[in-house]
């Protein structure tokens, strides 16, 4: 049957995903999708643990999450942008004018 | 009935996720993301919240997906550079996530939430939301609406053009033609030089030929890459 312990468990390999994305990739979209994964994963715990409380709070909280991460995504991809017309690149590691 | 979804959508989700990151073009990769965004919308039915479901699919699927997509296209530079990844690093990212996965799972499954089952379903949940929003989070909520207009002022302030301020005095040198650039250099010069501002117009001069010049190599550039991907 489909518990509490199932949703954990999807929830668990999606932030296990985002993370090794997060480590491996140097393409900063590609660390933004990373970074909505692991956000995502975050809202499935919510919800599910809404579900499991029969408690409203947590479809309230992950209603807020959802609106945040989609600020976070506009202003993400806008620094992008920006960094990729400055620098003609997307990867991260050529990105280092502010190292010491 | 609800097993067979639940083992299907995670298969979807997990699969689509680790595409999304793996893909070798990187708007399949976008595209593989709304997927998964899609079954995550999949799960909050499966757990009763239709109307957080709905509201995923609009913002993520509609609104995410479309902004990724569409910087995805602005920013194509798959060719530009080699997508391949360090081994040695991704060596230690999937040892890593493991490590992290294991750690975690070993707590959760020892905890008491592998026993539990849920509680009955609510009933007039969009109700309860909606009340919960406007009476106790309703300065949550104004604050919510102001960071999402200042992220979307902030965002459009930082991707304007920075030479737009300077350069109001004629407006019709959008179109990067270096030509064109050129003839209307000599035409402003004179017109600097009646006003006197001298070093003012050198420094327009020098700022001018460089932005031609990366518009010219980032022409060549996308050019190129055509060609190659015929």
């Amino acid at each position: 049957m489909t518990e509490l312990i199932n949703y954990l468990t999807v929830s668990l390999i999606l932030v296990g995903i985002g993370v090794y994305g997060l480590i491996v990739k140097r393409n900063a979209i590609r660390m933004i999708f990373a970074i909505e994964i692991i956000a995502n994963a975050a809202n499935l715990n919510l919800i599910a643990f809404s579900r499991y409380l029969g408690d409203i709070q947590g479809q309230v909280f992950a209603l807020f999450a959802i609106a945040i991460a989609a600020a976070e995504v506009a202003v993400g991809l806008a620094i992008v942008v920006i960094a990729y017309r400055l620098y003609k690149e997307i990867d991260v590691e050529e990105y280092r004018s502010m190292r010491g | 009935m609800a097993d067979a979804a639940f083992i299907g959508l995670s298969i979807l989700t997990v699969g689509s996720a680790l595409f999304a990151l793996e893909s070798r073009e990187i708007i399949y990769g976008a595209i593989a993301l709304a997927i998964s965004m899609l079954g995550i919308a999949g799960f909050f039915i499966l757990l009763d919240s239709h109307f957080v479901a709905m509201f995923q699919i609009a913002v993520y699927v509609g609104a995410v997906a479309v902004l990724v997509i569409f910087i995805v296209m602005l920013v194509r530079t798959e060719e530009l550079f080699s997508t391949t990844d360090d081994h040695g690093r991704k060596v230690a990212g999937v040892i890593f996530s493991l490590l992290m996965m294991i750690g975690i799972g070993i707590i959760l499954f020892s905890s008491e939430f592998t026993k539990v089952e849920f509680n009955p379903v609510l009933d007039k949940i969009v109700n309860k939301i909606g009340n919960e929003m406007l009476t106790y989070y309703a300065p949550v909520f104004i604050l919510l609406a102001l960071t999402l207009a200042g992220s979307i002022i902030g965002a459009l302030s930082l991707a304007r053009r920075e030479d737009d301020k300077e350069n109001n005095y004629d407006t019709n040198d959008e179109n990067s033609n270096s030509d064109k650039i050129n003839t209307e250099q000599d035409s402003n010069s004179s017109y600097r030089e009646n006003q006197g501002f001298q070093d003012t117009e050198k420094f327009d001069l020098k700022k001018k030929s460089v932005f031609a010049k990366t518009s010219q190599k980032a022409s060549r550039v996308i050019k190129l890459g055509r060609s190659k991907t015929k």
